[in-house]
Protein backbone atom coordinates (compact mmCIF):
# COMPACT_ATOMS: atom_id res chain seq x y z
CA UNK A 1 0.00 0.00 0.00
CA UNK A 2 0.64 3.87 -0.60
CA UNK A 3 0.75 4.61 3.28
CA UNK A 4 3.01 2.01 4.14
CA UNK A 5 6.06 2.93 2.18
CA UNK A 6 5.21 6.92 2.82
CA UNK A 7 5.42 6.64 6.47
CA UNK A 8 8.90 5.51 7.17
CA UNK A 9 10.17 7.88 4.89
CA UNK A 10 8.78 10.73 6.72
CA UNK A 11 9.56 9.04 9.73
CA UNK A 12 13.49 8.76 8.09
CA UNK A 13 13.50 12.53 7.28
CA UNK A 14 12.07 13.54 10.71
CA UNK A 15 15.02 11.44 12.06
CA UNK A 16 17.60 12.96 9.84
CA UNK A 17 16.06 16.72 10.79
CA UNK A 18 16.42 16.39 14.22
CA UNK A 19 19.74 14.08 14.55
CA UNK A 20 22.04 16.92 15.95
CA UNK A 21 25.79 17.52 14.59
CA UNK A 22 26.41 14.50 13.81
CA UNK A 23 24.15 14.26 10.84
CA UNK A 24 23.94 18.12 9.93
CA UNK A 25 25.63 18.93 6.69
CA UNK A 26 29.21 21.14 7.45
CA UNK A 27 28.57 24.97 8.47
CA UNK A 28 29.46 28.15 6.19
CA UNK A 29 30.32 30.80 8.50
CA UNK A 30 31.06 34.46 7.01
CA UNK A 31 33.64 37.03 7.84
CA UNK A 32 32.82 40.53 6.51
CA UNK A 33 36.16 42.86 5.12
CA UNK A 34 35.38 46.30 6.24
CA UNK A 35 36.81 49.49 6.86
CA UNK A 36 40.32 47.56 6.51
CA UNK A 37 39.45 45.05 9.20
CA UNK A 38 38.30 41.54 9.09
CA UNK A 39 34.88 41.01 10.93
CA UNK A 40 35.14 39.35 13.75
CA UNK A 41 38.49 38.54 13.70
CA UNK A 42 38.38 35.47 15.30
CA UNK A 43 35.64 32.84 14.29
CA UNK A 44 35.44 29.37 16.22
CA UNK A 45 34.54 26.84 13.71
CA UNK A 46 33.89 23.03 13.39
CA UNK A 47 36.23 20.90 11.16
CA UNK A 48 34.92 20.76 7.86
CA UNK A 49 33.15 24.17 8.60
CA UNK A 50 33.67 26.67 5.35
CA UNK A 51 34.44 30.31 6.24
CA UNK A 52 33.41 32.54 3.21
CA UNK A 53 34.60 36.30 3.31
CA UNK A 54 32.54 38.92 1.77
CA UNK A 55 34.87 42.58 0.87
CA UNK A 56 32.35 45.05 1.93
CA UNK A 57 35.03 47.74 1.24
CA UNK A 58 35.63 49.81 -2.04
CA UNK A 59 39.53 49.04 -2.05
CA UNK A 60 40.68 45.29 -3.15
CA UNK A 61 41.68 42.52 -0.14
CA UNK A 62 43.10 39.24 0.13
CA UNK A 63 42.73 36.33 2.35
CA UNK A 64 46.05 34.71 2.49
CA UNK A 65 46.44 32.10 5.21
CA UNK A 66 50.31 33.38 7.02
CA UNK A 67 51.66 30.31 6.61
CA UNK A 68 51.09 30.96 2.58
CA UNK A 69 48.81 27.43 2.35
CA UNK A 70 45.92 29.44 0.61
CA UNK A 71 45.37 32.76 -0.77
CA UNK A 72 42.40 34.62 -2.12
CA UNK A 73 42.85 36.49 -5.44
CA UNK A 74 42.77 40.44 -4.86
CA UNK A 75 38.62 40.89 -3.87
CA UNK A 76 36.75 43.65 -5.69
CA UNK A 77 34.39 45.17 -3.68
CA UNK A 78 31.20 42.51 -2.73
CA UNK A 79 33.19 39.75 -4.64
CA UNK A 80 33.68 36.66 -1.73
CA UNK A 81 35.79 33.97 -1.34
CA UNK A 82 35.44 30.60 0.47
CA UNK A 83 37.49 28.29 2.35
CA UNK A 84 37.02 25.02 3.75
CA UNK A 85 39.16 24.23 6.83
CA UNK A 86 39.22 20.34 7.63
CA UNK A 87 41.58 19.81 10.82
CA UNK A 88 42.14 21.23 14.31
CA UNK A 89 43.83 24.35 15.03
CA UNK A 90 44.46 27.83 15.48
CA UNK A 91 44.61 29.56 11.67
CA UNK A 92 45.94 32.72 11.55
CA UNK A 93 44.94 34.59 8.34
CA UNK A 94 45.79 38.39 6.57
CA UNK A 95 45.44 40.74 3.82
CA UNK A 96 48.32 40.39 1.34
CA UNK A 97 48.15 43.93 0.27
CA UNK A 98 47.50 45.39 3.77
CA UNK A 99 49.28 43.20 5.94
CA UNK A 100 48.05 44.99 9.31
CA UNK A 101 44.71 43.25 8.74
CA UNK A 102 45.26 40.11 10.33
CA UNK A 103 42.70 37.52 11.70
CA UNK A 104 42.55 34.34 13.09
CA UNK A 105 40.19 30.74 12.46
CA UNK A 106 39.96 28.64 15.49
CA UNK A 107 38.63 24.80 14.24
CA UNK A 108 37.65 22.68 16.98
CA UNK B 1 58.85 63.26 13.64
CA UNK B 2 57.97 61.66 10.31
CA UNK B 3 58.01 64.82 8.28
CA UNK B 4 61.23 66.07 8.39
CA UNK B 5 61.44 68.74 6.46
CA UNK B 6 60.67 71.00 9.82
CA UNK B 7 63.97 70.69 10.09
CA UNK B 8 65.05 72.52 7.06
CA UNK B 9 64.89 76.76 7.47
CA UNK B 10 61.18 77.61 7.10
CA UNK B 11 62.12 80.23 5.43
CA UNK B 12 63.89 78.59 3.00
CA UNK B 13 60.90 75.79 2.76
CA UNK B 14 58.18 78.47 2.30
CA UNK B 15 60.24 80.08 -0.56
CA UNK B 16 60.89 76.75 -2.21
CA UNK B 17 57.15 76.22 -2.13
CA UNK B 18 56.35 79.55 -3.51
CA UNK B 19 58.44 78.57 -6.43
CA UNK B 20 55.84 76.73 -8.62
CA UNK B 21 55.77 75.40 -11.93
CA UNK B 22 59.42 73.76 -12.44
CA UNK B 23 60.20 71.43 -9.76
CA UNK B 24 61.60 70.39 -6.20
CA UNK B 25 65.23 69.86 -5.46
CA UNK B 26 65.84 67.88 -2.10
CA UNK B 27 69.31 67.60 -2.18
CA UNK B 28 71.56 65.62 0.41
CA UNK B 29 75.38 65.62 1.30
CA UNK B 30 76.94 64.65 4.01
CA UNK B 31 73.99 63.94 5.50
CA UNK B 32 72.40 67.62 5.53
CA UNK B 33 69.04 68.28 3.68
CA UNK B 34 68.47 71.01 1.15
CA UNK B 35 66.32 72.48 -1.48
CA UNK B 36 67.36 74.34 -4.03
CA UNK B 37 66.51 75.02 -7.56
CA UNK B 38 66.60 72.58 -10.68
CA UNK B 39 68.25 74.67 -12.91
CA UNK B 40 71.53 75.29 -10.22
CA UNK B 41 71.39 71.24 -9.79
CA UNK B 42 70.60 70.18 -13.27
CA UNK B 43 73.00 72.51 -14.91
CA UNK B 44 76.04 70.56 -12.70
CA UNK B 45 74.76 66.78 -13.22
CA UNK B 46 76.78 64.66 -14.37
CA UNK B 47 73.89 61.78 -14.43
CA UNK B 48 70.54 61.67 -14.14
CA UNK B 49 67.92 59.04 -13.74
CA UNK B 50 64.26 58.75 -13.12
CA UNK B 51 61.97 57.10 -10.52
CA UNK B 52 58.32 55.34 -11.20
CA UNK B 53 56.90 53.88 -9.11
CA UNK B 54 52.92 52.26 -8.20
CA UNK B 55 51.37 52.08 -11.52
CA UNK B 56 49.15 49.81 -10.44
CA UNK B 57 47.80 48.40 -14.23
CA UNK B 58 44.16 47.23 -13.99
CA UNK B 59 43.10 49.76 -10.81
CA UNK B 60 39.75 50.90 -11.58
CA UNK B 61 38.62 52.54 -8.03
CA UNK B 62 36.88 56.11 -7.69
CA UNK B 63 40.29 58.05 -6.55
CA UNK B 64 41.44 58.00 -10.61
CA UNK B 65 38.94 56.93 -12.90
CA UNK B 66 41.58 57.26 -15.67
CA UNK B 67 44.63 55.70 -14.41
CA UNK B 68 45.58 54.61 -17.75
CA UNK B 69 46.00 58.22 -19.07
CA UNK B 70 48.02 59.38 -15.88
CA UNK B 71 50.77 56.73 -16.72
CA UNK B 72 50.62 57.60 -19.76
CA UNK B 73 50.95 61.49 -19.28
CA UNK B 74 53.99 60.35 -16.59
CA UNK B 75 55.62 58.87 -19.37
CA UNK B 76 54.96 61.71 -21.55
CA UNK B 77 56.73 63.72 -18.22
CA UNK B 78 59.88 61.61 -18.18
CA UNK B 79 60.44 61.58 -21.59
CA UNK B 80 60.57 65.33 -21.50
CA UNK B 81 63.17 65.21 -19.01
CA UNK B 82 66.09 66.94 -19.27
CA UNK B 83 69.14 66.11 -19.83
CA UNK B 84 67.63 62.27 -20.31
CA UNK B 85 67.60 60.04 -17.55
CA UNK B 86 69.93 57.45 -18.10
CA UNK B 87 67.71 54.63 -16.97
CA UNK B 88 64.59 54.23 -14.75
CA UNK B 89 63.83 52.27 -11.15
CA UNK B 90 60.22 51.12 -10.95
CA UNK B 91 59.46 50.74 -6.96
CA UNK B 92 56.70 48.44 -7.62
CA UNK B 93 53.56 47.50 -7.49
CA UNK B 94 53.68 47.48 -11.30
CA UNK B 95 49.84 45.53 -11.15
CA UNK B 96 47.00 46.05 -9.37
CA UNK B 97 46.76 42.80 -7.32
CA UNK B 98 48.13 41.14 -10.65
CA UNK B 99 45.26 41.37 -12.49
CA UNK B 100 45.10 39.42 -15.69
CA UNK B 101 47.44 41.67 -19.00
CA UNK B 102 48.48 43.46 -16.46
CA UNK B 103 52.11 43.06 -16.54
CA UNK B 104 51.85 43.11 -20.41
CA UNK B 105 50.04 46.05 -20.94
CA UNK B 106 52.72 48.20 -18.46
CA UNK B 107 55.58 46.28 -20.45
CA UNK B 108 53.49 47.77 -23.99
CA UNK B 109 52.95 51.08 -21.81
CA UNK B 110 56.86 51.36 -20.89
CA UNK B 111 58.34 50.82 -24.47
CA UNK B 112 57.30 54.13 -25.24
CA UNK B 113 60.06 55.55 -22.61
CA UNK B 114 63.43 56.97 -23.71
CA UNK B 115 66.38 55.92 -22.01
CA UNK B 116 68.32 52.79 -21.88
CA UNK B 117 67.13 50.42 -19.32
CA UNK B 118 64.36 49.90 -16.92
CA UNK B 119 65.41 47.85 -13.58
CA UNK B 120 62.29 46.55 -10.90
CA UNK B 121 61.81 45.56 -7.90
CA UNK B 122 58.38 44.44 -6.88
CA UNK B 123 55.51 45.32 -4.89
CA UNK B 124 53.10 43.11 -2.91
CA UNK B 125 50.81 43.70 -5.65
CA UNK B 126 53.08 41.95 -8.03
CA UNK B 127 53.71 38.91 -6.19
CA UNK B 128 51.24 38.13 -3.31
CA UNK B 129 49.02 35.37 -5.84
CA UNK B 130 52.04 33.56 -7.12
CA UNK B 131 55.20 34.36 -4.88
CA UNK B 132 56.89 36.20 -7.41
CA UNK B 133 56.60 33.71 -10.26
CA UNK B 134 55.47 35.96 -13.22
CA UNK B 135 56.97 38.58 -12.30
CA UNK B 136 60.52 37.11 -11.66
CA UNK B 137 60.03 34.97 -15.34
CA UNK B 138 59.56 38.51 -16.34
CA UNK B 139 62.01 40.60 -14.68
CA UNK B 140 64.28 38.37 -12.70
CA UNK B 141 67.03 37.92 -15.16
CA UNK B 142 70.74 38.70 -13.57
CA UNK B 143 68.93 39.47 -10.44
CA UNK B 144 69.77 37.02 -7.16
CA UNK B 145 67.45 35.12 -4.68
CA UNK B 146 63.45 36.76 -4.64
CA UNK B 147 65.17 39.36 -7.63
CA UNK B 148 67.33 41.35 -5.50
CA UNK B 149 70.30 43.19 -7.58
CA UNK B 150 72.73 45.60 -7.32
CA UNK B 151 75.17 47.46 -10.25
CA UNK B 152 77.56 50.16 -10.35
CA UNK B 153 76.78 53.63 -13.08
CA UNK B 154 79.03 56.69 -13.03
CA UNK B 155 80.88 55.95 -9.84
CA UNK B 156 77.57 55.06 -7.54
CA UNK B 157 76.29 51.90 -6.45
CA UNK B 158 72.97 51.15 -6.79
CA UNK B 159 70.84 48.29 -5.31
CA UNK B 160 67.55 47.07 -5.33
CA UNK B 161 66.02 45.00 -2.27
CA UNK B 162 62.54 43.43 -2.11
CA UNK B 163 60.71 43.69 1.15
CA UNK B 164 57.87 42.06 -0.42
CA UNK B 165 57.91 38.21 -0.80
CA UNK B 166 57.76 37.66 2.92
CA UNK B 167 55.43 40.30 3.81
CA UNK B 168 55.01 39.67 7.41
CA UNK B 169 51.06 39.51 9.00
CA UNK B 170 50.05 41.96 11.12
CA UNK B 171 53.18 43.77 10.54
CA UNK B 172 54.31 44.87 7.00
CA UNK B 173 57.40 44.23 4.44
CA UNK B 174 60.45 41.95 5.35
CA UNK B 175 63.87 41.68 3.79
CA UNK B 176 64.86 37.97 5.11
CA UNK B 177 67.88 36.39 5.83
CA UNK B 178 69.12 35.48 2.38
CA UNK B 179 68.65 38.56 1.08
CA UNK B 180 70.53 40.43 4.55
CA UNK B 181 73.18 38.17 4.01
CA UNK B 182 73.84 39.02 0.51
CA UNK B 183 73.32 42.50 0.74
CA UNK B 184 75.82 42.52 3.76
CA UNK B 185 78.20 40.64 0.94
CA UNK B 186 77.48 43.06 -1.51
CA UNK B 187 78.34 46.30 0.70
CA UNK B 188 81.55 44.62 1.93
CA UNK B 189 83.51 45.16 -1.42
CA UNK B 190 82.43 49.32 -1.37
CA UNK B 191 84.20 52.04 -0.04
CA UNK B 192 83.17 53.95 2.47
CA UNK B 193 83.22 57.50 0.13
CA UNK B 194 81.31 54.90 -2.50
CA UNK B 195 77.75 57.03 -2.94
CA UNK B 196 75.11 54.52 -2.21
CA UNK B 197 71.30 54.14 -4.19
CA UNK B 198 68.72 51.65 -2.23
CA UNK B 199 65.73 51.48 -4.53
CA UNK B 200 62.70 49.30 -2.77
CA UNK B 201 59.30 48.97 -2.54
CA UNK B 202 57.89 49.01 0.83
CA UNK B 203 59.70 52.05 2.94
CA UNK B 204 62.68 50.43 4.77
CA UNK B 205 62.52 52.66 8.02
CA UNK B 206 59.20 52.62 9.93
CA UNK B 207 57.31 55.21 8.33
CA UNK B 208 53.74 54.45 9.70
CA UNK B 209 53.67 50.87 11.13
CA UNK B 210 49.93 50.89 12.38
CA UNK B 211 49.59 51.06 8.54
CA UNK B 212 52.02 48.15 8.07
CA UNK B 213 54.42 50.80 6.28
CA UNK B 214 57.92 49.45 7.48
CA UNK B 215 59.92 46.85 7.51
CA UNK B 216 60.19 44.43 9.82
CA UNK B 217 63.92 43.98 9.80
CA UNK B 218 64.87 47.00 7.69
CA UNK B 219 66.81 48.34 10.66
CA UNK B 220 69.19 45.74 9.80
CA UNK B 221 69.77 46.52 6.05
CA UNK B 222 69.77 50.44 7.85
CA UNK B 223 72.63 49.60 9.57
CA UNK B 224 74.97 48.02 7.09
CA UNK B 225 74.22 51.56 4.98
CA UNK B 226 75.87 54.01 8.18
CA UNK B 227 79.25 53.57 7.34
CA UNK B 228 78.60 55.20 3.76
CA UNK B 229 79.17 58.63 3.21
CA UNK B 230 75.98 59.19 0.93
CA UNK B 231 73.36 56.92 1.12
CA UNK B 232 70.13 57.41 -0.70
CA UNK B 233 66.60 54.77 -0.66
CA UNK B 234 64.31 55.59 -2.83
CA UNK B 235 60.85 54.03 -2.33
CA UNK B 236 57.28 53.62 -3.38
CA UNK B 237 54.34 51.93 -1.56
CA UNK B 238 52.97 55.08 0.07
CA UNK B 239 51.90 57.27 -3.26
CA UNK B 240 53.27 60.14 -1.63
CA UNK B 241 56.34 62.25 -1.04
CA UNK B 242 57.80 61.74 2.26
CA UNK B 243 61.41 62.63 2.71
CA UNK B 244 63.64 61.85 6.22
CA UNK B 245 67.05 62.44 7.15
CA UNK B 246 69.10 59.84 9.03
CA UNK B 247 72.59 60.68 9.88
CA UNK B 248 74.16 60.47 6.08
CA UNK B 249 70.92 58.26 4.97
CA UNK B 250 68.16 59.96 3.27
CA UNK B 251 65.25 58.53 2.73
CA UNK B 252 62.32 59.44 -0.47
CA UNK B 253 59.05 58.02 -0.49
CA UNK B 254 57.59 58.85 -4.28
CA UNK B 255 54.60 59.84 -5.42
CA UNK B 256 52.18 56.95 -7.54
CA UNK B 257 51.44 57.33 -11.00
CA UNK B 258 48.09 55.77 -10.55
CA UNK B 259 46.02 56.79 -6.76
CA UNK B 260 46.99 58.92 -4.01
CA UNK B 261 47.09 57.77 -0.22
CA UNK B 262 46.30 59.86 2.52
CA UNK B 263 48.81 60.95 5.01
CA UNK B 264 50.17 58.87 7.41
CA UNK B 265 47.00 58.14 10.12
CA UNK B 266 45.06 61.68 8.54
CA UNK B 267 42.22 59.49 7.80
CA UNK B 268 41.08 55.90 9.51
CA UNK B 269 42.49 53.62 6.27
CA UNK B 270 45.50 53.91 3.99
CA UNK B 271 42.88 53.06 1.15
CA UNK B 272 43.35 55.35 -2.29
CA UNK B 273 42.41 58.31 -1.51
CA UNK B 274 39.53 60.38 -3.42
CA UNK B 275 40.10 63.88 -4.65
CA UNK B 276 38.97 66.84 -6.69
CA UNK B 277 39.14 66.38 -9.60
CA UNK B 278 41.48 69.30 -10.43
CA UNK B 279 43.68 67.92 -7.24
CA UNK B 280 44.03 64.79 -8.15
CA UNK B 281 47.35 64.95 -10.99
CA UNK B 282 49.06 67.15 -8.32
CA UNK B 283 49.49 64.36 -6.26
CA UNK B 284 50.46 61.82 -9.19
CA UNK B 285 54.11 61.83 -10.66
CA UNK B 286 57.61 60.35 -11.20
CA UNK B 287 61.30 61.74 -9.62
CA UNK B 288 64.03 63.12 -11.31
CA UNK B 289 67.18 62.22 -9.36
CA UNK B 290 70.87 63.95 -10.64
CA UNK B 291 73.91 63.12 -9.18
CA UNK B 292 76.92 65.25 -9.36
CA UNK B 293 80.48 63.26 -8.94
CA UNK B 294 82.28 66.41 -7.92
CA UNK B 295 80.32 66.84 -5.01
CA UNK B 296 79.34 63.25 -4.10
CA UNK B 297 75.58 65.04 -4.06
CA UNK B 298 72.38 62.86 -4.94
CA UNK B 299 69.39 65.50 -5.94
CA UNK B 300 65.60 64.42 -6.14
CA UNK B 301 63.49 66.25 -8.18
CA UNK B 302 59.75 65.75 -7.81
CA UNK B 303 57.28 66.02 -11.16
CA UNK B 304 54.01 66.28 -10.16
CA UNK B 305 51.67 65.74 -13.31
CA UNK B 306 50.40 68.93 -12.54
Amino acid sequence: MRSNTWIPMMAGLLALLAGGADAAPPGEIHVSISQFTFRPPVVSIAAGDTVTWVNDDAEEHTVTATDRSYTSSALDAAETFSHRFTAPGTYQYFCALHPHMAATVVVK
Amino acid sequence: MLNELARVDRRRFMQCLAWAGTGLVWAARGGVLSSTILGEASAAADFTFAQISDTHVGFAGNANPDAAGTLADSITGINALTPRPAFILHTGDLTHGQKAGAFDTLAESLKAVRTERIFYVPGEHDVFLDGGKDYLARHGRGTFGGGWQSFDYGGVHFVGLVNVLTYKAGVGGALGLEQLEWLRQDLAARGASTPIVVFTHVPLWALYPAWGWTTADGEEAIGMLRRFGSVTVLNGHIHQVLQKIEGHITFHSARSTAFPQPAPGATATPGPMTVEAGELRRLLGVRQVLYTQSSARLAAVEHPLA
